[in-house]
């Protein structure tokens, strides 16, 4: 008899054993999570998990991913009760499967140090990375929107980033003088802002060009090696989204 | 120079509502200064109090605090309704953003345009009912505590309570299915501060009118979440077993709806 965590519980069953046997939890998605590495479940691009590759990379941690290219791969996560509320990004990370966005990022940011030495530091990292999410919110949507809105809607993000957005962030730096948003070191903010304005640089190249700061800033975060590293091809960093993903995206949600 | 936390907003729920849930559950009085013109706004963003020109905005131990989920964390970790390790904030975390997800739908409801309420109205009662409220029941059953998360009292607690309620207010027989988030609401009702805040003449506000979607048009100071409603009033996430869902098209008569009722201000437009 092959044994396997389904024949133990039948064998079990069969015998009448009220014995409690503690079995990991595993979905039928795990192809074995033994390496002890995060695992990431989500699409093959950006969207809305790349803010948490990011965040790992920087943290100096290695992940694994598991991609969804198709609809049963989804179902198969909503089936086995990995998705508590059915959707992606999930996480698998210290024997939990963590969704929604801001609580695998917070959780990330905690353990590896990068959310500030107290409560009004966390404060701080916590807006100023309130207010990137809502940048890179509009730019990951841009894809998917009808393309006559397109042009419109690129011009609004650029109308944000450089009146909203980034004037806060050049300000700050401008303020204190130092390397980092908060705090004197790096956190999750400065890590989110980065990929804010890679983000946005790619929607217009010369979007810094009134913020000296922020370019500073850019230089330097990419070069802390974690960041170097993951900045460099053959990376898990996905590229911009191109039509090919949402290609993918449109088809397992059927839109 | 109360030292009381102040708030500023306009005098409705929208997005100050969870923060006047979480301060009077902690126990915390606080005051308010309500946004009724465009020129208090205008004012508000001139004077640099606003750090990406948006309400909420609460002042509290010399900050001018803004962006909603920043506030409540600092008020959850303040008054210890954040758990009390790593692990038990993950879950109050995860347990509040779905919460939010939810709310999000509530919140933005009365700005639908008329002829997409019905169907409005009807995902949430879907969502709240497939999605969200079996999540709850299910934990509350499987560790068979009053709270959450951790045995305790926590941030968690008070925006399921907050969420429980505002749906009941569109779809009354919503927790029928739930026997233990029914069993829940009583306990949260019953809990002092909580019923305080229940009771009349509290900081609570009422359900949006008509009168409140005019100012929030009129003040013009509610972008970014308006400008994201199109993806909550046609969510993007099927259910499991749902085989279509709203087009693409869709989502863009819903752009233009919102166009055509002013909603996306800020634009150079």
């Amino acid at each position: 008899m092959i044994l396997n965590r389904t024949t133990l519980k039948a064998s079990l069953d069969t015998q009448n054993c009220k014995t409690y046997i503690f079995i990991a939890d595993r979905g039928e998605s795990d192809t074995g999570n033994m390496s002890g590495k995060p695992k990431l479940h989500y699409f093959n691009g950006r969207g809305r998990m790349e803010p948490i590759r990011w965040l790992l990379a920087a943290a100096g941690v290695e992940f694994d991913e598991c991609f969804i290219e198709k609809k049963e791969d989804l179902t198969k996560l909503q089936n086995d009760g990995s998705l508590l509320f059915q959707q992606v990004p999930m996480v698998e990370i210290d024997g939990m499967k963590l969704v929604q966005t801001r609580a695998i990022m917070n959780y990330i940011a905690t353990k590896y140090n990068l959310c500030g030495k107290d409560l009004k530091e966390r404060a701080l990292i916590d807006m100023y990375v309130e207010g990137t999410t809502d940048l890179m919110g509009m730019i990951m949507y841009l894809p998917f929107q009808p393309a006559d809105t397109k042009e419109k809607n690129l011009a609004l993000i650029i109308e944000r980033a450089t009146t909203r957005y980034f004037p806060v962030y050049e300000k700050a730096l401008k303020d204190h003088g130092q390397d980092y948003l908060v705090g004197n070191k790096l956190s999750w903010a400065d890590v989110h802002l980065l990929e804010a304005i890679l983000m946005a640089e790619e929607c217009k190249p010369d979007v810094l060009s009134a913020f000296p700061l922020l370019q500073a800033f850019k230089g330097r975060i990419s070069n802390i090696p974690t960041i170097k590293k993951f900045l460099q091809p053959g990376s898990q960093r996905k590229p911009p989204t191109d039509e090919k993903f949402v290609a993918v995206v449109r088809k397992i949600f059927n839109i | 120079m109360s030292g009381k936390p102040r708030l500023t907003y306009l005098n409705g729920r929208g997005r100050m509502e969870p923060i006047r849930w979480l301060l009077a559950a902690a126990g915390v009085e606080f005051e308010e200064v309500y946004l009724e013109t465009k020129e208090q706004y205008d004012k508000l963003i001139k004077d640099g109090s606003l750090l990406f020109q948006q309400v909420p905005l609460v002042e509290i131990d010399g900050m001018k605090m803004v962006q909603t989920r920043a506030i409540m964390s600092y008020i959850a970790g303040k008054y210890n309704l954040y758990g009390k390790d790593l692990k038990e904030r993950a879950l109050i975390d995860m347990y509040v953003e779905g919460i939010s997800d939810l709310m999000q739908m509530i919140l933005m409801f009365p700005f639908s345009p008329p002829d997409a309420k019905e169907k409005n109205l009807e995902s949430i009662k879907e969502r709240a009912t497939n999605r969200y409220f079996p999540v709850f029941e299910k934990v509350l059953k499987q560790h068979g505590q009053d709270f959450l998360v951790g045995n305790k009292f926590s941030w968690a607690d008070v925006q399921l309570m907050e969420a429980i309620l505002a749906v009941e207010e569109k779809v009354p027989a919503v927790l029928s299915g739930f026997p233990q988030l029914q069993v829940f609401k009583t306990k949260m009702s019953n809990m002092p501060t909580i019923k305080k805040f229940l009771q009349p003449g509290s900081p609570r506000k009422p359900p949006p009118d008509a009168h409140y979607v005019e100012t929030v048009l009129k003040v013009r100071c509610h972008t970014s979440y308006v400008s994201r409603s199109v993806e909550t009033l046609f969510p993007a996430v099927p259910e499991a077993g749902q085989k279509t869902f709203p087009k693409c098209k869709e989502r863009a008569e819903g752009h233009r709806a919102l166009t055509r009722m002013g909603c996306y201000t800020g634009c150079s437009q």
